[in-house]
């Protein structure tokens, strides 16, 4: 599977970064072609029957109890906020 | 008679199903220890788990799980021992991680169905397909600033079961109906709120229509609509506007759709279209949530008795009809008021009161169960005094008034504002005497066979007594007497 | 200042002892910062007023006699582990302008234990790298030199822990294994390093790269050293779903274990065509060295090992691109302005990271996206399955394996660049134990024909760290690894 410029634009769309057209698409474009190219390898092997593993670790999840114990403290929320309004975090109006 | 939509090609059919999210009720949120408060200060709710910093892990919150079973056992689902949670990945302002903690693939709680009832009697069972836990995501606000979009992450994290539904609907009424069944329902187990206007219940409603017998067409979803009145309103729109395209010759293109109710219509949703590649896989920094039988046999002990139980009970232990009991087991505080009154009293009685005048009193007041000023024990005394004769029908009525306003006990208000009925002969007959001086002239034309007049002398004593003459000795004296 | 050379065990010793007081040692590691860093380059952002502070409360609570297990032992921070209102920038310039409210649990609790700050320690951006050229505050350097002068990567992602600890300007510092970046940078500066198993140390704090993979663990000059620092940064933390409630054992005890009938696996494998000799004489002198002490050596078979990296190279970036979705420009960090917000998410996005970063994210973003997801990502996990129970099985009839860390010493920036994949392959022997779970360690062992240093790997089955430790530390008695930097505190440039 070899991916073309237009299929880049969408993944760097999905993913949310700007990509300049003359010079990064096509360096990405290869780079990840490679990539796939490496991985392409995998094809090869048989998993028929095999559970995929997802976690770093298969045991049952521990549940904690139901207590408020956070939050309360709004300017350590906000203090990094590169914009804010009042208490709120402010981005450019979405219109919808 | 099922419900269609009259075409220019002839009838269609409607096919409705809905996925709900149901925000549940839990002191702290799905994954953090956050408090979930409605109406708090912007951003004082907030976590760093929810506001997604950096190196921030969820871990869950066992009530949160075990609201999600006992909903799932509310609805006859089944309950999956083990289940997973994925992540939903999108781009949003309100969404602080990028993606939303769900269950995807793997939810906790599978089949289960609903049972509503239609206003022709007819009951239908609603199909539930699944029941999933996911957390909610903030708020963003685009009209309070010129140029800005504002976002509070208070909602952010919350715990929501999102409760997806067979397309089994075929009619609005049929929409309305499973959406109050679903909230009767999760109000009695105590898993949500239910109040759709503070947004802990929302809906999201797909619909298609198709002629009667054929498969099913494209479908549109309706996102986010708040009510249950604008659900109903959304469907009815919603398929007129796709029998429309299919008449015309046109197609329904699968999409999402946003209701706006002051103009009754709905419209597309493009601003979501491009984004609905949510690469959704396994999420790592949780394992699977693996359920123990015995905890689920513990929840299942534990829970309330449910309306259809209540419904059926209420019929068979106090005589009442189908129509006050399906009244009363719609709210839970409702039932539950109605079970401290009716003991040791008649259960049609004590009904009657209740959905009748007492019900008038507090939506007159704004009212509900929960901030009655009248208390069950007050309201069966007022009932008691009926019984026994101290007070007469009329004067219960005002005396109910009066405890709705003040609170106070009816025996209270009875002795210190005389209205104990009179069955004094002797003030009665004082009474009559006084009313058949006064209208001479009427006593005579009742006497020559105008015998329409009796009510009025009746109306005329009880008036000459304030009201508190018992109205059968009134009755049975004025006859002697005329 | 003979000082800087000790390890810390030595060190502990010598407070005790009243022989150095913390402010002195940390003094004598501030000033050593000062003059080297500028050559280094490992440390992002250097907290001498913390150090300071933290050393005198050490000194006083040595004094009361009171004085916990690291009390003034001063340390590099990877630039991955926040730091309570201190700058944390993860090596990325999106988080240039990030100070952390909180502490990581793991440094939490290394300053519990009485350790002294020195600084926050430079990394591959975002973890993302084997040679710390990714990292948006410029390379940090490796102190080794070879013959032709050339300027060293000091590996990664952990390159500046590594630096930092070899050069002597810090005693030991904390690292982060996702697949290989604790073991390969402590291969390629000369120090020991291990990466614990999955869930032994909590991850709640530490910026994520791939969550079912990252594990914090220790670096230092010793294997004992590592064995005390890991002690204390490993144990139960509610606040991480997937850390292990398990007690810790004692580590260092573990050090000190006689190997003899210890059963050590060989996994051929790892014998992989145009290995290099030395890397291969290296393995068999390490062979040689636990046979003479009494181990038992196994040839063994890991089938899947050569899949490794490429179940990596789908399954890390996958989660990466879903982990730093939350670089966004809204809540912390840089923000680029945009005209809308899907403007100022791209914008904000493609300025703040970095070549790499963008690469991973795509490929990431790219396997699981919808039609792709069954062939890369999901078939990816199973084999992902298939590495684990490889690793069980053989580890049903041995207690630990032996690998050489790295296919080679410490390359000179520049090379090894022409194309991603190339880089990658520097964690092919590292991979495989990250995606299983399992704990691995990077012992120094010796040098190669230009002098740069070596390591082997032991590796072990889930929790059983303490055979690590003990194979290792008998490695390194063997090994007698005494070479030195040539950039490093009290030597002369």
């Amino acid at each position: 599977m070899s991916l073309d410029p237009a299929t880049v634009r969408r993944i760097a769309k999905l993913a949310r970064i700007h990509l300049d057209d003359d010079d990064e698409l096509p360096r990405l474009q290869k780079e990840l072609n490679t990539i796939l190219g490496y991985v392409e390898q995998l094809a090869e092997v048989n998993v028929e029957g095999v559970m995929p593993l997802s976690g770093g670790m298969e045991i049952a999840m521990r549940m904690r109890e139901d207590v408020v114990n956070d939050g309360g403290y709004p300017e350590k929320i906000l203090a990094n906020a590169p914009d804010r309004i009042g208490d709120f975090f402010a981005v450019p109006k979405v219109v919808e | 008679m099922s419900y269609t939509i009259e075409g220019a090609t002839g009838p269609w059919e409607l096919v409705i199903g809905l996925e709900v999210h149901a925000q549940i009720i839990s002191k702290s949120k799905l994954f953090s220890g956050a408090a979930t408060d409605f109406g708090a200060i912007e951003n004082s709710q907030v976590s760093f788990i929810d506001a997604g910093f950096p190196g921030m892990l969820p871990v869950i919150n066992r009530e949160c799980v075990a609201q999600a079973v006992r909903t799932g056992l509310g609805l006859e689902a089944h309950i999956n021992l083990v289940s997973r949670f994925d992540r939903k990945n999108y781009f949003y302002a309100d969404l602080p991680q990028g993606y939303q903690i769900s269950q995807y693939k793997h939810p906790i709680v599978g089949a289960g169905k609903i049972e509503i009832q239609l206003e022709s009697g007819d009951v239908r069972t609603i199909g539930i397909t699944r029941l999933h836990l996911e957390q909610d995501a903030g708020k963003s606000m685009h009209d309070q600033h010129a140029s800005k979009s504002l976002v509070d992450l208070n909602r952010s994290g919350i715990a929501l079961m999102e409760i997806v539904s067979e397309p089994d609907m075929r009619s609005p009424e049929e929409a309305g109906a499973y959406l109050r069944k679903l909230r009767t329902i999760v109000r009695y187990l105590g898993t949500c709120d239910g109040n759709m206007d503070e947004g802990s219940m929302r809906a999201d409603v797909n619909v298609s229509v198709r002629k009667p017998g054929e498969a099913f067409r494209t479908r549109c979803e309706i996102k986010n609509v708040n009510s249950i009145r604008f659900v109903m309103q959304a469907v009815e729109a919603e398929a007129r506007r796709q029998v429309g395209v299919w008449e015309a010759g046109g197609t329904v293109d699968q999409e999402t759709r946003l209701f706006d109710p002051t103009r009754g219509e709905t419209r597309s949703m493009r601003s979501k279209e491009d984004a609905h590649d949510y690469r959704y896989f396994p999420e790592p920094d949780l394992q699977p949530l693996v359920l123990d039988e015995s905890w689920i046999e513990e929840l299942k002990c534990s829970l309330p008795e449910l309306p259809d139980q209540k419904y059926t009970r209420l019929m068979r232990d106090y005589g009442i009809p189908p129509y006050d009991a399906a009244i009363l087991v719609m709210e839970r505080s409702t039932a539950d008021f109605y079970e401290l009154v009716v003991r040791g009293r008649d259960g049609k009685l004590v009904s009657n009161w209740m959905l009748g005048d007492f019900f008038a009193g507090l939506n007159r007041t704004g009212r509900t169960i929960e901030t009655s000023p009248v208390s069950a024990n007050n309201f069966g005394y007022l009932l008691d005094l009926i019984t026994d004769g101290t007070i007469n029908g009329k004067i219960a009525k005002e005396i109910l008034e009066i405890m709705i306003d003040t609170g106070e006990a009816p025996r209270a208000i009875v002795e210190a504002r005389g209205l104990r009925q009179v069955t004094d002969t002797g003030a009665i007959d004082a009474a009559i005497a006084q009313v058949m001086e006064a209208n001479a002239d009427k006593v005579a034309e009742y006497r020559s066979g105008k015998e329409k007049l009796f009510g009025y002398f009746v109306g005329q004593v009880m008036k000459a007594m304030s009201g508190k003459g018992n109205p059968a000795l009134v009755n049975e004296a004025l006859k002697k007497k005329l | 200042m003979k000082t800087l050379d000790w390890t810390i065990v030595e060190t502990l010793a010598a407070l005790d002892s009243g022989q150095v007081s913390a402010l002195e040692l940390t003094e004598a590691h501030i000033a050593a910062v000062e003059s080297l860093n500028p050559h280094l380059n490992a440390f992002i952002t250097i907290t001498s007023e913390i150090a300071r502070k933290q050393a005198h409360a050490a000194d006083v609570a040595r004094r009361a006699g009171a004085a916990p297990a690291l009390a003034g032992i001063p340390l590099a921070i990877k630039d991955l582990f926040c730091s309570e209102n201190v700058r944390t920038t993860a090596g990325s310039k999106i988080l240039g302008p990030f100070i952390p409210p909180y502490e990581s649990t793991v440094s939490g609790k290394l300053f519990s234990a009485g350790a002294v700050m020195l600084g926050k320690a430079n990394l591959d951006e975002f973890a993302m790298g084997s040679s710390n050229i990714t990292s948006a505050y410029g390379p940090a350097a490796n102190p080794w030199k070879r013959g032709d002068g050339a300027k060293l990567v000091p590996g990664g992602s952990s390159g500046g822990s590594a630096s930092a600890v070899a050069a002597r300007i810090a005693m030991g510092a904390t690292g982060t294994d996702t697949g290989g970046s604790i073991r390969q940078p402590a291969s390629f500066c000369g120090i020991a390093g291990i990466k614990p198993t999955y869930g032994r140390c909590s991850r709640f704090g530490i910026i994520a790269f791939a969550s079912s993979l990252d594990q914090a663990g220790p670096m230092a000059r010793s294997v004992e050293d590592c064995a005390v620092l890991l002690e204390v940064m490993s144990g139960f933390d509610p606040k991480d779903s997937t850390s292990a409630d398990r007690t810790v054992p004692n580590f260092r005890a573990a050090c000190g274990r006689n190997i003899a009938g210890m059963r050590v696996g060989i996994p051929v494998e790892y014998r992989v065509s145009g290995m290099a000799p030395e890397i291969e004489k290296l393995w068999q002198a390490g062979i040689d060295w636990l046979k003479h002490e009494g181990a038992e050596i196994f040839d063994v078979s890991l089938p899947h090992t050569k899949y490794g990296l490429a179940v990596y190279y789908i399954v890390a970036p996958a989660e990466a691109s879903s982990n730093l979705a939350r670089y966004d420009g809204v809540r912390f960090g840089t923000r680029v302005e945009g005209e809308d917000l899907i403007e100022l998410y791209e914008r904000t996005r493609a300025a703040g990271f970095g070549a790499e970063v963008k690469r991973r994210i795509m490929i990431g973003t790219y396997v699981l996206s919808e039609g792709y997801y069954d062939a890369y990502y999901l078939k990816a996990q199973k084999i992902r399955s298939l590495i684990l129970r490889d690793f069980r099985e053989a580890f049903a009839n041995v207690d630990v394996l032996l690998t050489p860390t790295t296919p080679s010493a410490a390359f000179a920036i520049g090379e090894k660049m022409d194309d991603p994949v190339t880089m990658y392959l520097n964690d092919v022997f590292t991979v495989p134990a990250s995606l299983a779970g399992v704990p691995a360690m990077s012992v120094p062992a010796g040098l190669d024909s230009c002098g740069l240093p070596l390591g082997l790997q032991v590796i072990g089955r889930h929790f059983d760290e303490e055979s690590v430790f003990a194979i290792a530390a008998a490695l390194e008695r063997a090994a007698d690894f005494r070479s030195l930097p040539a950039l490093r505190a009290g030597a002369t440039p």
